[in-house]
């Protein structure tokens, strides 16, 4: 009895199924994931949630911009050029009787700016010197406030031509600007805002995930006892990557479907190629994940490390917000070892651009590079011992 | 020895149906010394920060084919590094290990691939059911699907899991737990089993149960097993042990010949008609004692010398006492090797002076604590059906029972944590619904994880603790002072207490927690992983506390420190099934199959009695 088992003990040592290994791994991990409410919220619900917040919640847009209009003293020529604001879409003013009230609106945010006629403004418009019109913005924000600067100069552009045109005159321009926006040409944040996060919330999924369910295995010692088994380390490796693999697409593919139906972002570029280069990405982002549990076994600290290191950079310095163009140089060399950064120029230019190889290619190079980076890293430190 | 065994047979009768080897039986297994774990001159050191701090110090030993040998320490001997070392997980600084007939330092993989290894904390997949970790298991394994039907149903039958499959393994009893660990550890029938302290807060019963899985495996599948225990009783069921302390290791002999040199040392004191509390300690205090402990009616006594005590001298003027010649159990010898041991290195064990009480000892009946019909609710499920007990000053009462049988719930009612659903409860005079402050300053609570600050020094938790109970000013001072002296951590008071061994950290915290002088006393687990020596001061201390007049109240899952208690409580499924001496207790048990019942018998009768009304 005792023999015989010795045998087949011998025998199932050598020859056992790294299939059969793979597919108890594999599926014990979809079991976790699917039990686990954490696992499923930081899959899907917060990808929802953030998707959702950044949609709708974050727009660069300035739009219905609340301005005082002050006119001292009315006129046809005054009505005429306030009328420009009144029919804009960007604008929503409101008649304020004096500039005091409006100073004070100013203050309190009621209002972002001030458009302030003088009650000699129409004398001045004839005389030759032309009038002057006093602009007052809230330049806290400076970005709302150079925006805001912008089209108020467009309605006063406006204005000042269709004054020329009724009067039969000309307007000698220097030169003249004809704009066309490319690859957005309703110029609408989100178009660029979506693509961006998708490659956030992959991030998330990708390297948080994986950090934090790594580390739970050493943390409650199911590493432990998994390591006194035939088990190998690939296929521990393994049984990692490819359920959070899948599941990270999944997460993809619901974000995307968010962003087509749901946010109208067009898709220009083909599908395909989103699944492949998303694919290079997960492979980066699991591997970071894989490396940051493998260092620090601890749940806590992965999370916190998991989040400093992948995900508030993939936020700040992968271009999702902030243009990397107008960065220091010394900000513009750290983006490049955000895997993020290429992510989002890959998907900015496949939803918005189309298949532009030549921003594609380069920036799955970098990719591969990183993931086989981390993977390779993680792969060559772990070995099945504890010290 | 003979109840002892009785007590499994009885057991296997009822709960598992299978047979146990009788104490010469394996014998016969390991007349061919037959090495299947070879340790030799072993050593590895850790770093702590830059201090190389030892965990195994030179270490050859040679674990028998086909028998189980018991790894025994106290926590931090280094019996965890050494279960480690021996599945390959670390590498040894020096030496040679190897098993199977392979060296695991180089042959890592095919030594895990091969033993089986179940670590402190088994890792189950907690959000898996019963079933889903064993197919995890199987898969690992590559057990060919053919033959997993019959392996599971077997391995279900021997853990009595059978009707658990489908439960998620989070859901089960610590005990349970512990045994589908066992299960997934023997799914491939392993020749070497290593098992680090399997039966570590385990409730008796499932500690028997694992044991008859150990001892089966061994007996069916000629399995050798190598296994370490913080329990004595568990050691005396080795047929070999290997005593580790501080990383050395101390011996490694069949536990009897451990016992040896005790012959004719070991005594137990019968006492009839006075406490025997006082008389413990009186003992304690002679020259020659290496040991008094309670144990059963009387106080078990080991010498240093061969020559029986002289009752008149041991004990002047004290009446109604007899002495009788006892064999030396595995614990006495524990205990001289390892007080030897401290007096080579020439630690003071430094005995407990008396330690003042607010309240001097009035009226010995007096009920300071009264519990009367008292249920917890939590949802639809009652953690405590219905309570009644008193415990009068000065008295040390233990409550006992298996995980989950309400102990917990009970005494987070008594500290007022917790409001009772039903039924009044009185601590010190004050009514807990009525004026749970004025009770709660009665009180001094440490828990079972000691409660201390890690990073503070010892100095500072007292000065926190103290401060915490309102004291302050000189007051406080000479409290903080009282503790440094009595509890001898004068010495440490700088050092941060989470540097401190676990002695020392239960020091402290038991210094916390009289830092207020409280009449009562709860303690939960306090002695779980402290080694004997730490443990017999902690009981020292306790006793004259009690004398003082302050009343305990104890939890514990050592049933030797049940025995220690004046009166006991057994609790199960949130009931008293018990309530008295440790002697009334143990008789009430008495049957024919087991005519003297120790305290562990009498906790099994009571718990699966109540199973079997149940069902």
């Amino acid at each position: 009895m005792r023999a015989n088992n010795m045998v087949i003990q011998s025998k199932s040592a050598q020859h056992g199924s790294s299939i059969l290994r793979m597919r108890g791994l594999i599926r014990k991990e979809f079991l976790q994931i699917l039990r686990d409410p954490s696992s499923i919220a930081i899959a899907f619900l917060m990808p929802v949630f953030l998707l959702l917040l950044f949609g709708y919640g974050v727009s660069l847009d300035a739009e219905h911009v609340p301005v005082a209009v002050v006119v001292e003293d009315p006129s046809l020529d005054t009505a005429n050029f306030t009328s420009g604001f009144y029919g804009s879409r960007y604008f929503n003013p409101v008649t304020v009787r004096d500039i005091g009230t409006a100073e004070q609106e100013l203050r309190n945010h009621s209002v972002d700016a001030i458009i302030y006629l003088r009650s000699d403004v129409a004398r001045q418009l004839r005389s030759p010197e032309g009038a002057h019109i006093q602009v007052i913005i809230n330049g806290v924000d400076a970005n709302n406030g150079r925006i805001i600067s912008g089209y108020v100069q467009g309605i006063w552009s406006k204005w000042l031509g269709n004054r020329a045109l009724a009067r039969g005159e000309k307007i000698n321009l220097p030169v003249k600007v004809e704009q066309r926006v490319w690859f957005n040409r309703e110029l609408r944040s989100k178009n660029f805002l979506v693509p961006g996060l998708i490659a956030i919330i992959m991030t998330l999924i990708g390297a948080l995930l994986t950090a934090l369910v790594v580390a739970r295995e050493w943390e409650r010692g199911t590493m432990e006892a998994i390591m006194v088994t035939p088990v190998t380390i690939r296929e521990l490796l393994l049984g990692k990557i490819l359920p959070y693999f899948i599941l990270g697409i999944g997460g993809m593919g619901l974000t995307v479907a968010m962003a087509v139906w749901l946010f109208d972002v067009p898709i220009r570029g083909s599908l395909w190629l989103v699944f492949v280069t998303s694919s290079l990405f997960m492979f980066a982002a699991l591997g970071m994940g894989l490396f940051i549990s493998s260092v620090t076994k601890n749940q806590f600290v992965a999370g916190q490390v998991a989040i400093i290191a992948t995900f508030l950079p993939a936020f700040i310095l992968s271009g999702f917000i902030f243009d990397i163009g107008s960065m220091p140089w010394m900000i513009q060399m750290l983006t490049h070892v955000i895997a993020a950064r290429y992510f989002v120029a890959i998907l900015q230019t496949l939803f918005l651009a189309g298949n532009i190889w030549s921003v594609v290619i380069p920036n799955c190079l970098a990719l591969i590079v990183m993931g086989v980076f981390f993977i390779g890293l993680t792969w060559k430190r772990s070995v099945k011992r504890l010290g | 020895m003979k109840p002892y065994y009785r007590g499994i047979k009885l057991i296997k009768r009822q709960v598992l149906n299978i047979q146990v080897p009788e104490p010469g039986s394996s014998d016969n297994i390991n007349k061919n010394e037959n090495i299947i774990l070879e340790f030799s001159n072993v050593e590895k050191t850790f770093f702590e920060g830059r201090l190389k701090d030892y965990a195994l110090k030179n270490i050859s030993l040679g674990v028998k084919r086909g028998i189980i040998t018991g790894l025994i320490g106290p926590d931090g001997a280094g019996k965890t590094t050494l279960m480690r070392l021996a599945a390959g997980l670390l590498t040894p600084d020096t030496g040679q290990i190897s098993a199977l007939g392979m060296d695991v330092t180089s042959d890592y993989p095919a030594i895990q691939a091969t033993i089986g290894y179940m670590p402190q904390r088994f890792g189950l997949y907690e959000d898996l059911s019963v079933q889903e970790n064993l197919e995890l298991y199987a898969d690992l394994h590559s057990i060919p699907e053919k033959s997993r039907p019959s392996r599971y149903q077997e391995l279900m039958k021997m853990t009595g899991l059978a009707p658990f499959t489908s439960r998620l393994a989070g859901r089960l009893s610590g005990g349970m737990k512990q045994k589908l660990g066992l299960a997934c550890t023997l799914i491939h029938t392993p020749r070497l089993l290593l098992l680090d302290e399997p039966t570590v807060g385990v409730d008796p019963l499932s500690r028997r149960e694992l044991w008859n899985i150990v001892q089966h495996m061994v007996k069916e599948e000629g399995t050798s097993v190598l296994l370490s225990t913080a329990y004595m009783d568990e050691a005396e069921r080795c047929e070999e042990v290997v005593l580790l302390y501080e990383g050395k290791m101390l011996g490694n002999a069949p536990p009897g010949q451990f016992k040896q040199h005790l012959n004719g040392k070991s005594y137990i004191v019968s006492v009839s008609g006075i406490k025997k509390r006082p008389v413990q300690e009186k003992i304690a205090d002679y020259p020659s004692v290496i040991d008094a402990v309670l144990k059963g009616g009387g106080i078990r006594v080991v010498l240093d010398v061969e020559s029986p005590p002289n009752i008149e001298k041991l004990l002047p003027g004290v009446k109604g006492v007899s002495i009788e010649p006892t064999p030396p159990s595995l614990e006495d010898s524990f205990i001289s090797i390892l007080r030897s041991r401290q007096k080579k290195n020439e630690r003071t064990g430094k005995k407990p002076s008396r330690i003042d009480v607010r309240y001097q000892l009035d009226n010995s009946n007096e009920n300071v604590i009264k519990v009367t019909g008292v249920k917890r609710r939590f949802g639809d499920f009652y953690a405590v059906k219905g309570v009644t007990f008193e415990v009068r000053r000065g008295e040390v009462f233990g409550l006992l029972g298996a995980n989950g049988a309400g102990k917990s719930t009970t005494f987070r009612m008594l500290c007022g944590l917790l409001p009772a659903s039903e039924g009044t409860m009185r601590v010190a005079g004050a009514d807990l619904r009525d004026a749970p402050a004025e009770a709660r300053s009665h009180i001094g609570y440490m828990s079972q994880k000691f409660s201390l600050y890690g990073s503070l020094s010892v100095k500072q938790n007292l000065l926190f603790f103290s401060s915490a109970y309102g004291l302050s000013g000189s007051n406080r001072g000479a409290r903080i002072k009282w503790a440094l002296d009595e509890f001898d951590l004068l010495q440490l008071a700088d050092s941060n207490s989470i540097d401190l061994s676990l002695g020392y950290k239960q020091r402290l915290a038991m210094a916390c927690a009289l830092m207020h002088h409280p009449d009562i006393l709860f303690l939960d687990e306090p002695t779980s992983g402290v080694d004997p020596i730490a443990r017999r001061e902690f009981w020292s201390r306790i006793n004259s506390l009690a004398e003082e007049g302050v009343t305990i109240m104890v939890t514990t899952h050592f049933m030797e420190e049940a025995e220690y208690c004046d009166r006991l409580a057994i609790m199960a499924d949130g009931e008293i099934l018990a309530l008295g001496t440790p002697e009334e207790i143990k008789a009430g048990q008495q049957s024919s199959d087991n005519p003297d019942p120790n305290m562990e018998d009498a906790f099994i009768s009571l718990i699966t009695g109540k199973e079997n009304e149940n069902s």
